[in-house]
C-alpha cells in the first residue's frame, strides 16, 4: 500500500506538500495518512478532499483515509462536515458523535454541482457571516453582501468552467502568531479542467509554445479573459480580485502546476509560481484580514 | 399613440410597465431564491422579463424594480441588466421600442449595475428606492450627454419647436438625439416632443 503523508499543517501553503505527494501514484491501494495532522483551515479540507478523489480517479480505489490522533482536529473535520463529504471520496471512520455545534463554522464545507447549490451557500452565509465580519473582522455592515457577492461568483467559477463538481468551505481564524489579526479564510476547489482546459480551445493558438497553466492563470486572473465569446463573461474573477484588494487580502488560485495570486504587503506568497505539483481542476483561495486604521 | 396627446406626458399613451423582480422570481425562476445570484437565475429572471416585454404595446416604459432584491451579483446585473439594454442597443424587438428605468437601486446593487454598464459601454436611466430620489443616469455618458440629460431631466418635458432653443447645436442637441437613441429620453414619434423617462413614470393625477 502507498502512503501519502498529510503534512501536519494544510494550510494554503501546506497543500504543496499534499499535492507532491501524489505525483509518483499510479495503482494500486494508497492511504492518505492524517494521522499526525495538527493544523488543516478550509484550504487544506478542500485540498484532502480533491486529493482522495484524484487517488480514486488514479488507481480506481478509493484511498484510505486515517484520520488526525488529535481529537482537537478530529472534531473541528467534524465540525466542517470534513467526514461527510469525504465519504464520498475515501474509506474513513467518521467519528461517532459530531464534536460539538456547528455554531462557530463559518460555511461547512459544502459540494458545488449545480446552481441551486450556489443560492443555499449564499443564503447560509448571508445568516452567519455578520457577526464574524463585523465583529471579528471589523467591516462595515455592508460587507455582508460583497462577501456573499464574492461567494456567489467563486462558486460559479467551478459550474461555469470546471465542468465537474467541488467544493467550497470557509472559517475565521485568530492568526496571533502569524499575522496578529483574526482572518476569514475561504476556499473553493474542483477537479475540473482547469483554465488551461477551458480556455485553451478559444486562445491557447495565440500564445502558441508558450501556452502553459502559468499564461492560462495570467490570460484569466490579469486579463479577464474566458473560454466566452460574450463579452459579459470573465467579471468575476475581476470583481473578486478589486474587492478583496479593498480589504486588503489575499485572492490566490492554483490550477494544473501554477499558481497566481494578489498579495497583500502582509503575505509573502509569490504572485506567480511555475512548476508546482500537478493537480487537476482549479483551487481558490481567499483570506480576509481583520481591518485595521493604518491597513484602510 | 395619437399626436394630440402629445403635450402632456401624463396623456402619453406609453405603457409603463413595472416589473418586481422578486414577485417574478417567485415565479418563474424558485420561490426558494432569495436573492438575484448567479448566471442561470439571471437568465431566468430576464427571459421573464422579455415574455413580459412582448405582452405590451409597443413602445413602452419599463420600470424594473429591484428594491426587494437583497443580493445582486455580477452574473446577474449582467444577464438582467447588460442583456436587457443591449438587446435594446441591437434593434431587437420588442426591446427596440422599450425604454428601461431600473428603479429602487440600494448603494449594494450600484457597484454590479455600473461594472456591466462600463463594460458593455451601456448607460441606464435609473431611481433609488425612495419616491423623493431623483432620476440618475448611469453608465457610460458622454460631458454632453450628461449636460442634456440634467436639462432634460429638470425639465420633465421639451416641445419639439423648443429643442433647438433649450438644446443649442453646440453639442447638447446632438447629445439629445443620441440620448434618444439609447433609450435613455422619449422623443414621441408624432410631435417629436423630449420626455425625461422619469416624468413619463409619474402617475397620471
Amino acid at each position: 500500500m502507498k502512503v501519502i503523508e498529510v503534512p501536519d499543517t494544510l494550510d494554503y501553503r501546506g497543500v504543496e506538500g499534499l499535492m507532491a505527494g501524489l505525483a509518483d501514484v499510479e495503482d494500486g491501494k494508497t492511504l492518505l495518512d492524517a494521522r499526525h495532522l495538527r493544523w488543516i483551515d478550509p484550504v487544506g479540507m478542500v485540498s484532502l478532499l480533491g486529493a482522495g478523489r484524484v487517488l480514486a480517479q488514479r488507481t480506481g480505489t478509493r484511498p484510505r483515509f486515517q484520520g488526525p490522533e488529535s481529537g482537537q482536529v478530529a472534531g473541528y473535520l467534524a465540525r466542517m462536515g470534513f467526514f461527510e463529504a469525504g465519504a464520498q471520496e475515501m474509506e474513513l471512520d467518521a467519528p461517532r458523535r459530531r464534536a460539538g455545534g456547528s455554531s462557530d463554522v463559518l460555511l461547512e464545507i459544502t459540494p458545488i454541482a449545480e446552481n441551486h447549490h450556489v443560492h443555499a451557500v449564499v443564503d447560509r452565509v448571508q445568516e452567519r457571516a455578520g457577526a464574524i465580519l463585523s465583529r471579528t473582522l471589523r467591516y462595515p455592515p455592508s460587507a455582508v453582501i460583497q462577501f456573499a457577492v464574492i461567494l456567489s461568483e467563486v462558486c460559479q467559477n467551478i459550474l461555469e468552467h470546471a465542468e465537474a463538481p467541488g467544493w467550497v468551505a470557509a472559517q475565521s481564524y485568530n492568526w496571533s502568531r502569524r499575522l496578529g489579526r483574526n482572518v476569514l479564510v475561504l476556499a473553493v476547489g474542483d477537479l475540473g479542467r482547469g483554465f488551461k482546459g477551458s480556455l485553451g480551445p478559444e486562445h491557447a493558438g495565440r500564445f502558441g509554445d508558450r501556452w502553459s497553466d502559468a499564461t492560462a492563470l495570467e490570460a484569466a486572473f490579469i486579463h479577464g479573459l474566458t473560454r466566452f465569446p460574450d463579452q459579459g463573461r470573465g467579471q468575476g474573477i475581476q470583481q473578486m480580485r478589486k474587492q478583496v484588494r479593498r480589504w486588503d487580502g489575499v485572492i490566490a488560485v492554483r490550477s494544473g502546476t501554477a499558481r497566481i495570486a494578489d498579495v497583500p504587503e502582509w503575505d509573502d506568497l509569490p504572485p506567480l509560481e511555475r512548476d508546482l505539483p500537478s493537480f487537476p481542476g482549479a483551487q481558490i483561495t481567499i483570506i480576509l484580514p481583520e481591518h485595521r486604521e493604518e491597513s484602510s | 399613440m395619437s399626436a394630440a396627446d402629445a403635450r402632456n406626458p401624463s396623456d402619453l399613451q406609453l405603457d409603463a410597465f413595472a416589473i418586481d423582480l422578486r414577485d417574478l422570481m417567485d415565479r418563474s425562476v424558485a420561490n426558494l431564491y432569495s436573492h438575484l445570484v448567479t448566471r442561470p437565475t439571471g437568465r431566468a429572471v430576464r427571459l421573464a422579463i422579455e415574455s413580459q416585454l412582448r405582452e405590451l404595446s409597443l413602445p413602452a416604459v419599463s420600470l424594473v424594480d429591484l428594491s426587494s432584491v437583497s443580493i445582486l451579483d455580477y452574473s446577474c446585473a449582467d444577464e438582467v441588466v447588460a442583456k436587457l439594454l443591449l438587446a435594446r442597443r441591437a434593434r431587437i424587438r420588442p426591446h427596440r421600442e422599450v425604454y428601461f428605468v431600473f428603479q429602487g437601486l440600494r448603494p449594494h446593487h450600484r457597484e454590479p449595475i455600473l461594472e456591466v454598464l462600463y463594460r458593455h459601454g451601456l448607460a441606464a436611466v435609473t431611481r433609488g428606492g425612495a419616491p423623493e430620489e431623483p432620476a440618475e443616469l448611469l453608465g457610460v455618458v458622454s460631458p454632453e450627454e450628461t449636460a442634456s440629460w440634467e436639462r432634460l431631466e429638470a425639465l420633465g418635458q421639451v416641445r419639439g419647436d423648443r429643442i433647438h432653443e433649450i438644446f443649442p447645436r453646440d453639442g447638447l442637441q446632438e447629445a439629445l438625439d443620441e440620448l434618444v437613441e439609447r433609450g435613455l429620453a422619449f422623443r414621441h414619434p408624432g410631435r417629436g416632443d423630449v420626455h425625461a423617462l422619469s416624468t413619463l413614470l409619474q402617475e397620471k393625477p
